[in-house]
């Protein structure tokens, strides 16, 4: 039996999806490479965001994929760094402003 | 990345520093049981094997390993420790083929080829035989390494060569890290100084290019994109311009191959090779209109070929019996190395050799 949840040759059959569903799986990776063309942003920005967005999420797959991707690219690790320093600030920031819910329930409750 | 070292595998006396070595794990290993396919059994999937040349374009000749640097990833293993040099003699040789080859490319090459005793000299000769691109591959920081070379730019212009430069990238971090410490404000003030003379300027036929490898064990981004993005950073940082970027691949040979196993990503970086095999790129790889002629004058199907002491498959073997008929008519000789010049868009001297 398998050990662990993930392994990283996973990866590579991401494209096996399609396998099981041709319609929605093609569809799906259209989509996905069309997004991530050059458009208004550039190819390097859609792949840090790609990179900050796979750290929030927490996918071990996309967080490999995209950190090969940048360092293809040329993107630094001081890019990268600062990248997932965004996503951490947003986390950080989603859980505090929750705060103020806090507060206005304690104001209301025990004010 | 391992700590750079400040000699090459030869002198530190390393069993890499054998080409027999090298040709034993690359055909060991992964690609002995079965998980990979051997190059040989792969392009004969799509019929091209056996590997045969077209029309010779390029000489790229090699006049010694000898180099003022030794980076990290060099094929070469070249450095200051190196004495394998060219012989004016065989300058000689090579320039009695440049005045007769169809070639329309010359290529020189080392190491650094400047700190040949005779390196002005042989291209002050061979620029006469009126090649139509006349190359040579300066590190750049040779050029302010010692007071001796500071003329070198208006040398080059004289000359009309053709000059490409290595720059691993636009930042002195990544560039240090692979070519030693100093190196990257080094390269930027030769760079200055061939921009100064007309080297890179949009529109000037002093043409400048420059070649990006990865610093570790990835393959290279998109050319044109890494192209867009030096350009706009060495401008804007540096003033800096030059024509056009080659991406070229990291051979899993020499120091580069050394650096893969010590840093355990040798089977990941032969994987992701393996699996970057581009069909299509292997009818233009370079050995497929290159010759590659070694500093003691014996000729290879390409400078890694020439590493890997593989000669060509010909009975000429050097330079001084040079025919270029009989050598066109020859079987290139390959091995699992040959998958870093078709992994993606394809990777030679030149760049990219197919559009993805
Ligand atoms: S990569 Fe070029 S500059 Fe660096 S050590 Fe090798 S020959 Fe010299
Ligand atoms: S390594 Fe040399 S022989 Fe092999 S494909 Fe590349 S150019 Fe040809």
């Amino acid at each position: 039996m398998q050990k662990t949840y993930y392994d990283p040759s996973d990866l590579k059959k991401f494209g096996k999806i399609s396998e099981w569903n041709e319609e929605l799986g093609s569809k799906f990776f259209e989509y996905y490479n069309s997004v991530f063309k050059e458009g208004s942003l550039s190819e390097r920005e859609k792949s840090l965001i790609a990179l900050a967005v796979a750290h929030t999420i927490q996918c071990p797959y996309c967080i490999d994929a995209y950190t090969g991707d940048g360092l293809q690219r040329g993107i630094t690790k001081e890019e990268m760094m600062e990248a997932l320093h965004v996503a951490g600030a947003i986390r950080g920031g989603a859980t505090l402003v929750h705060g103020v819910q806090m507060m206005n329930k304690v104001n209301k409750l025990d004010g | 990345m391992t700590k750079l070292k400040t000699q090459s595998l030869h002198k530190r006396e390393s069993k890499l520093a054998q080409a027999n070595k090298q040709l034993e794990i690359l055909s060991n290993g992964i690609f002995q049981n079965g998980e990979l396919p051997t190059f040989a059994k792969k392009i004969a999937e799509s019929n091209q094997f056996p590997l045969r040349p077209k029309k010779l374009e390029i000489l790229q000749i090699n006049v010694g390993y000898m180099c003022n640097q030794v980076c990290t990833h060099c094929h070469v293993d070249a450095g200051p420790d190196r004495k394998e040099i060219m012989t004016k003699e065989t300058m000689q040789q090579c320039l009695e083929v440049i005045k007769n080859t169809g070639a329309h490319t010359l290529d020189v090459t080392g190491g650094a080829p400047e700190m040949n005793p005779n390196f002005k000299w042989f291209v002050e000769e061979a620029s006469k035989a009126g090649i139509k691109d006349f190359i040579v591959r300066s590190n750049l920081t040779i050029i302010r390494a010692n007071k001796k070379y500071h003329d070198l730019p208006e040398f080059f212009k004289k000359h009309k060569v053709h000059v490409v430069s290595s720059m691993p990238h636009w930042t002195q971090g990544k560039t240090d890290k692979q070519r030693g410490n100093g190196v990257f404000k080094q390269s930027i003030q030769a760079l200055k100084d061939l921009n100064a003379i007309g080297y890179g300027i949009p529109n000037s036929n002093l043409k400048l290019d420059l070649v990006y490898n990865p610093s570790g064990a990835f393959l290279p981004g998109d050319q044109a994109a890494l192209e867009r993005d030096f350009k706009k950073a060495l401008l804007q940082d540096f003033d800096i311009q030059f024509h056009n970027l080659f991406a070229i691949t990291n051979l899993p040979i020499s120091r580069f191959l050394d650096y893969l196993i010590a840093s355990e990503n040798y089977e990941d970086y032969m994987y992701a090779l393996v699996e970057a095999y581009n069909p299509s790129a292997v009818k233009n790889v370079m050995c497929t209109n290159t010759l590659s002629v070694s500093w003691d004058g014996y000729l290879y199907d390409c400078d890694f070929n020439q590493m890997l002491e593989l000669p060509v498959n010909s009975k000429v073997k050097h330079i001084s019996e040079y025919n270029e008929s009989l050598l066109q008519d020859r079987d290139i000789v390959i091995s699992q190395h040959c998958y870093g010049c078709t992994a993606g868009a394809g990777s030679s001297c030149q760049g990219t050799v197919a559009s993805n």
